[in-house]
């Protein structure tokens, strides 16, 4: 799935990252729990969160994932999308809940990582 | 290639900085994408756990063609019990590293899976030392 389609399913709004360049999403896990994160053995995966403070990027950087979406409203800190920036992530907020965006996104074929 | 870092135990805002130092350089090196996920991820468990539990470490990485081994050495409480803090869910984490999307029991065994071999030492009330080595071939 595009980014900018993602966008507008999720009502996403861009905090940082190229959305009409970056690779589309092809599969996506939720969790708010990093170490759970961290065992993921899928090549980038779109990480849907509500998990939002600087680990949350720093586990991204180290689990090789540049795509992420804070779900709840959360919203980004500027320490996070600094970060984010150094490491060319694609950073996306949603007012929607993690179950609802986990429904939309696997409903327009966003495949689970396991 | 050597690298040193002083890792401030409760200081979450730097958590993970030494490991993606080590990222940077491994990527000079050409290596194959799994060998550097599981160097980063074994040594960002390990990062993480003296930030969460100790009060300063120090991490040191010794890079050479035939692979990496890192040895964290930190001040801390220590392990009681090394092979019960190896059982996947078993964690005496504080609320607070709960809060940062960790302390869920999962860390130490996470570097086990990723690690070539991961070597423990503890003493309690003095501290804990991890040798943790990734082959590259």
């Amino acid at each position: 799935m595009k980014i900018p389609l993602l966008m507008q399913l999720l009502e996403a709004r861009l905090v940082c990252g190229d959305a009409q360049n970056h690779p589309s999403v092809e599969h996506a896990f939720a969790s708010d729990l990093m170490s759970d994160v961290l065992t993921l053995d899928t090549c980038s995966p779109l990480l849907i969160t509500g998990l939002s403070n600087i680990q949350t990027i720093r586990t991204a950087e180290m689990a090789d994932i540049h795509t992420l979406l804070l779900a709840r409203n959360k919203k980004a800190t500027p320490d996070m999308i600094a970060l984010a920036n150094q490491n060319n992530m694609l950073l996306l907020e949603t007012p929607f809940s993690i179950f609802k965006t986990s429904g939309i996104l696997y409903q327009n074929g966003v495949k689970p990582v396991y | 290639m050597t690298f040193t870092y002083e890792i401030e135990g409760g200081n979450f805002s730097r958590a993970g900085s030494a490991s993606s130092d080590i990222k940077k350089a491994l990527k000079q090196l050409d290596l194959d994408y799994n060998i550097i996920k599981r160097v980063v991820v074994s040594i960002y468990e390990a990062e993480v756990n003296i930030v969460a539990h100790a009060r300063r470490g120090t991490l040191t990485a010794d890079i050479d063609a035939d692979g990496i081994v890192v040895v964290l050495d930190d001040e801390g409480p220590g392990i009681p019990d090394i092979e019960a803090a190896m059982t996947t869910g078993f964690s005496t984490a504080s609320p607070r590293v709960r809060e940062m999307g960790f302390g869920a029991g999962m860390g130490l065994p996470n570097i086990k899976k990723n690690a070539d071999s991961l070597h423990i030492q503890s003493t309690v009330g003095v501290g804990t030392r991890l040798e943790i080595a990734v082959n590259f071939k």
